[in-house]
């Protein structure tokens, strides 16, 4: 039988490369793809400890939830990056550094 | 080592080292592809943990959802801004993603020293349900469960979240209409 630990340290992993992706790269759409991941490892925590409850399965639940959310926050963000693009021509969070108006 | 040991191994192995392939190569469109391996491994674990229907929406919304938005948000913003940066990342390889492998290491060892200590086999409230056979069985009929709790127990958090979709899917059809006022 699977252990719960193992589930456990797989969300890890996931959620470290998801903060790595999020740290280090230098494109929106990459950070974007680095959150899914912290996601992906969340919901896979929420699956594993729904394990144990099967009658409120408050887990399953709740990671369809999450999956459901993540899909919205992906397309606002998704929306988000392309009126970034429009007005900067770049899409690199570390160049995005003025709220209103960009000038030359 | 049972099949299913062994399935979940290999799950987890395909899903550790695609993200790391996702994180690490400097092609950025074959990165999204390597995405698409990750989220199926992760939907077979899904399937492991006994939860077929979070597994099958994984792969309906997850894959057929948002990675055909981000592919197209790819395909949107230009490929010039693909060039530069990979060019940018070829010349400081080292300095600039070390702060980040340094603040990912060590919070992986953070995370998985909490794991350990934590030995989440052992908790009481899990072997209470062990011990009351309340845990999934492999036998479980769970997406009738998830159909009847979703309109009993979960159907408000059901209801704030489908009110919650409909206002991103105005907010994102507002944010990328064409037009100067957006």
């Amino acid at each position: 039988m699977i252990t719960l630990t193992d589930y456990l340290l797989v969300g890890a992993g996931l959620f470290c490369i998801g903060i790595y992706m999020v740290v280090s790269k230098s494109n929106a759409i990459q950070v974007l793809i680095g959150i899914e991941l912290m996601l992906n490892a969340a919901i896979l925590n929420l699956v594993a400890f729904g394990g144990y409850d099967r009658f409120n399965n408050a887990g399953q639940m709740f990671a369809l939830f999450a999956i459901v959310l993540a899909a919205a926050t992906t397309a606002v963000a998704l929306a988000i990056i392309l009126n970034v693009y429009k007005r900067y021509k770049t899409i690199d969070p570390g160049k995005v550094d003025s709220l209103k108006e960009w000038e030359g | 080592m049972t099949m299913v040991k062994l399935l979940f191994y290999a799950m987890a192995f395909i899903a550790l080292g695609s993200a790391l392939f996702v994180a690490a190569t400097k092609n950025l469109v074959r990165s999204v592809f390597m995405f698409f391996i990750t989220l199926f491994a992760l939907a077979g674990l899904y399937v492991l943990a006994i939860a077929d229907f979070v597994a099958i929406t994984q792969i309906v919304i997850y894959v057929g959802g948002i990675l055909v938005l981000i592919l197209f948000a790819f395909m949107l913003s230009g490929r010039e801004n693909l060039n530069y940066v990979a060019a940018v990342q070829n010349k400081f390889i080292s300095v600039r993603k070390l702060p980040a492998i340094l603040l990912a290491v060590a919070f992986l060892i953070i995370l998985v020293n909490v794991v350990v200590k934590m030995d989440p086999d052992n908790l009481v409230w899990i072997k209470n349900a062990v011990a009351q056979k309340s845990d999934i069985q492999a036998n479980s009929n769970m997406t009738e469960n998830i159909g009847i709790n979703l309109m009993t127990n979960y159907l408000l958090p059901f209801e704030a979240v489908s009110i919650l979709l409909m206002i991103a899917l105005i907010g994102a059809a507002h944010l990328s209409r064409k037009g100067d006022t957006a």
